[in-house]
């Protein structure tokens, strides 16, 4: 069915390219595109209606979300909480990506580092506070370490070399990490930092909503981080040089604009963002190398929003939070489940269809 | 001297040492035996991997301590990082299959799978103790590879009859399955599907996706939708504390809530604490320091400081896993040498050995570990056994036993696995097998 679906789908986008794009090809051949294209997804609607399908795939999700309205707001706020913490994932990327024009493949792992490095200091006996104010000190380090010794000596070449150097320092990361703090799993300090652990039941909605205290504190934390580093580079001094960084290095420096400063502050940021994620989502789960897989689940919210924008990765996260857990959920069950995984990129490409600079990146144009 | 020429220095010198350690490694003499140690300690898996890594060597370097090895000959144990990831184990394999290795122990269905036909060309058995391929258990079909003392198919079979003993019986329960999408989480949803259709309950299946382990919210949405009487859990890794703390969350029963034994680590349940009190998993040993064989390794090993583990860390489940997994080692070691008259035994003398492995009662009290598992016996026709397993439960801070100890369907599996078996050499004309008559 899955092919099906797929094949309707890739149909449909013919049917709309040959619409949209109409320069691009020739009038005879565009007609006879579309054509064929509509007569495509006619046939295979068809079978998809005779295999009882349409009414599994676009009637019965939407009737069960008003059978049990409870369990569609649980999937909403679950999308919600999980859609912050993506947003707060992605900005990591953006703030780095906006300075330096890479794309920094070790945001994953300094989630990772950032809360192995909290618990590993509480461990040894630092209390919870303390051991916080410690690990962003060794973010900061992390940060100018990361200008001094990898970025500095790269400076004016290709994004790729850059990009490739961040993918050494992921590998540097989880060697210097795991001789540091061991491969076993963590329990996340979330108690002693004062993080609620409750959780509230409201009979609401002829059913149950389950809220997690510790989710509302996440998505609380997220919005605070992902609106204060928003203005903080958007209405200070340093964001402007930030921009102006971005737009051209050599230029902002021609200005006076530091580009080791700026760098610094930027990888600063986003370990802050990494060190918050990965108490966040540690508190969820374990605090455990695994967690830098769930950094990869911002790839598909930086598609949507652009990899330069800032509202783009908070309405992204959303989007993506709330987007897989509805398609998990409501039409998982058609094709077997575990599509959360996948969907996300496949809604990141429906919007790319429409927006190719994401939701808010800038129209791209290229004088010739 | 510049930074970067420092850098380079320290590189070159840590190349060259590795490289001098490297060819020093001990060469084989007539009286070593070599085993190398297929772990994970690193990864997304280590988790889990850790504790069995610990274990597996922990027990083996206290044979050596205690008795100067097994039989007269000293063990040559050496660990190769594979991360959990079948590529590295396989090159993991063939790099040290030709130091003279006796058996490989994958810790890992993925690598088990890689292996299984390498196994009769190199003449190097697998011991895959309890997980791998179910189908290796037919040893007329699979000469080579072992996954004594129970495979996934009877351990699931065992779950399935202590959820028909339980109350009015499973026939008409809706038995909801939670799995690692991976060969291994898949591996019983076969048996699953014919034992629901065989005894009239129905399966609702969840798979959750590696990339997904640690964002499991709507997996469990869809199972509080569905509102299953049981939960099985084919988890691992990060997975398992995830799962775990999302049941909770949907206000899931935890005395309804089984995992198989690779989802019952004390990492896994820790970071729920005592809210996952009641949460039942599968198991086929014992757990705690309460037998003379580990608290020999307490002294000869741990607090010689020859150990990784930690005190505390010895008799936790996953530690005693890998524990165990290294007495069958030693036992097959030592019937092969019993079999063949040689001190020094070759991969070939090994699979010999545990074929004809009987870890009986008396034979368990001799070497320090009475009641610490089911007696075991191996034959050339099973090479698993079917032998019973217990459900353990979480009390917050540890692991109690919950069940007496539960015998599998053999009737309704065996004929599976003998089918299966036939399926995985259908198209490989050239395959090695053997006749037990």
């Amino acid at each position: 069915m899955v092919l099906w679906i797929l094949l309707v789908l890739a149909a449909g986008a013919a049917v709309y390219y040959g619409i949209r794009f109409e320069g691009s090809l020739k009038q005879r051949d565009r007609h006879a595109m579309i054509a064929l294209s509509a007569i495509t997804v006619v046939i295979l609607g068809v079978q998809l209606y005779r295999a009882e399908l349409l009414g599994e795939i676009f009637i019965e999700p939407f009737a069960f979300m008003g059978e049990a309205p409870d369990l569609f707001v649980q999937v909403l706020w679950q999308g919600f909480v999980d859609g912050t913490l993506y947003a707060l994932i992605a900005l990591g990327f953006v703030l780095i990506f906006k300075a330096s024009g890479v794309f920094n493949f070790a945001q994953g792992i300094m989630v990772v580092f950032g809360a192995l490095s909290l618990v590993g200091l509480h461990a040894a006996g630092v209390p919870a506070w303390g051991a916080l104010v410690l690990a962003l000190v060794i973010m900061g380090v992390l940060a100018v370490g990361v200008e001094r010794i990898v970025l500095r000596p790269l400076v004016n070449q290709e994004p790729i070399i850059l990009f490739m150097a961040t993918i050494g320092l992921w590998y540097f990361l989880i060697g210097f990490g795991e001789l540091i703090f061991g491969g076993e799993p963590k329990v996340m300090i979330t108690e002693q930092l004062g993080l609620p652990t409750g959780r509230w039941r409201f009979d609401i909605l002829g059913g149950r909503v389950n809220v997690n205290q510790l989710d509302v504190a996440a998505a609380a934390i997220a919005v605070l981080l992902v609106t204060g580093l928003g203005i903080f580079f958007n209405k200070t001094r340093i964001g402007r040089a930030l921009r102006a960084v971005a737009d051209d290095h050599q230029a902002a420096m021609s200005v006076g604009i530091s580009l080791n400063q700026i760098w610094r502050i930027v990888w600063f940021a986003a370990g802050i963002v990494a060190l918050a994620t990965g108490i966040m989502w540690g508190a969820k789960s374990d605090v455990s190398f695994a967690l830098a897989i769930v950094a990869l689940k911002a790839l598909p919210v930086l598609i949507l929003g652009g990899f330069t924008s800032i509202p783009g990765a908070i309405v992204g996260g959303l989007i993506i939070g709330i987007g897989e857990k509805m398609a998990e959920f409501y039409w998982g069950p058609l094709v077997g489940g575990s599509i959360e995984s996948w969907f996300p990129y496949f809604l990141a490409l429906i919007f790319l269809l429409f927006r190719p600079q994401g939701l808010f990146g800038d129209k791209i144009i290229d004088r010739i | 001297m510049s930074f970067k020429k420092l850098a380079l220095g320290i590189g070159a010198a840590g190349m060259l040492a590795s490289g001098l350690f490297a060819a020093s490694t001990p060469a084989q003499a007539e009286d070593t035996i070599y085993v190398p140690l297929l772990t994970y300690r690193t990864g997304a898996f280590a988790g889990s991997g850790v504790p069995i890594a610990n274990g597996l060597h922990d027990y083996l370097a206290m044979l050596n301590e205690r008795d100067g090895g097994v039989g007269g000959a000293r063990l040559i144990i050496e660990e190769c990082e594979t991360g959990y990831n079948a590529q590295k184990g396989v090159e993991c394999y063939e790099s040290t299959k030709g130091n003279g290795a006796i058996v490989y122990n994958p810790f890992s269905t993925g690598i088990t799978l890689q292996l299984i036909p390498k196994a009769p060309v190199d003449e190097i058995p697998i011991l895959s103790m309890g997980y791998g391929l179910s189908a290796t258990a037919v040893g007329e079909t699979f000469p080579w590879t072992f996954n004594a003392p129970a495979t996934y198919w009877s351990q699931m079979s065992a779950i399935i009859t202590h959820i028909n003993e339980q109350g009015d019986g499973i026939a008409g329960q809706k038995i909801g399955f939670i799995y690692l999408d991976v060969g291994y989480g898949r591996e019983p949803i076969d048996l699953l599907d014919a034992l629901a259709a065989d005894m009239g309950f129905e399966v609702v299946k969840v798979p959750v996706a590696v990339a997904e382990m640690q964002s499991q919210s709507s997996h469990w949405l869809q199972v509080r939708r569905e509102n299953p009487d049981w939960m099985i859990m084919w988890g691992w890794g990060a997975m398992n504390p995830t799962a775990i703390k999302e049941a909770i969350n949907i206000d899931y029963p935890m005395d309804r809530f089984i995992g198989v034994w690779w989802s019952g680590g004390d990492s896994d349940l820790r970071p729920a604490g005592d809210d996952a009190i009641g949460y039942l998993s599968a198991n086929f040993h014992a757990t705690g320091t309460d037998f003379p064989a580990i608290q020999d390794i307490l002294t000869h090993v741990v607090d010689a400081g020859l150990s990784q583990a930690s005190r505390e860390s010895v008799g936790e489940n996953y530690y005693n896993r890998g524990l165990m997994n290294s007495v069958l080692i030693a036992e097959g070691i030592r019937t092969a040498q019993e079999l063949t008259g040689k001190v020094a035994i070759t991969g070939a003398d090994m699979r010999m050995g545990l074929e004809n492995m009987n870890l009986s009662e008396e034979r368990l009290a001799e070497i320090g570990l009475a009641g610490f598992t089911n007696p075991i016996t191996v034959t050339c026709e099973d090479h698993a056994g079917a032998h019973p397993i217990y459900l353990q439960q979480w009390n917050g801070a540890g692991w109690e036993a919950a069940s007496d100890w539960i015998t599998p369907m053999r009737d309704r599996v065996r004929p599976l696995l003998e089918a299966a078996a036939e399926a995985y050499v259908a198209d490989k004309p050239d395959w090695e097998t053997q006749s037990c008559n």
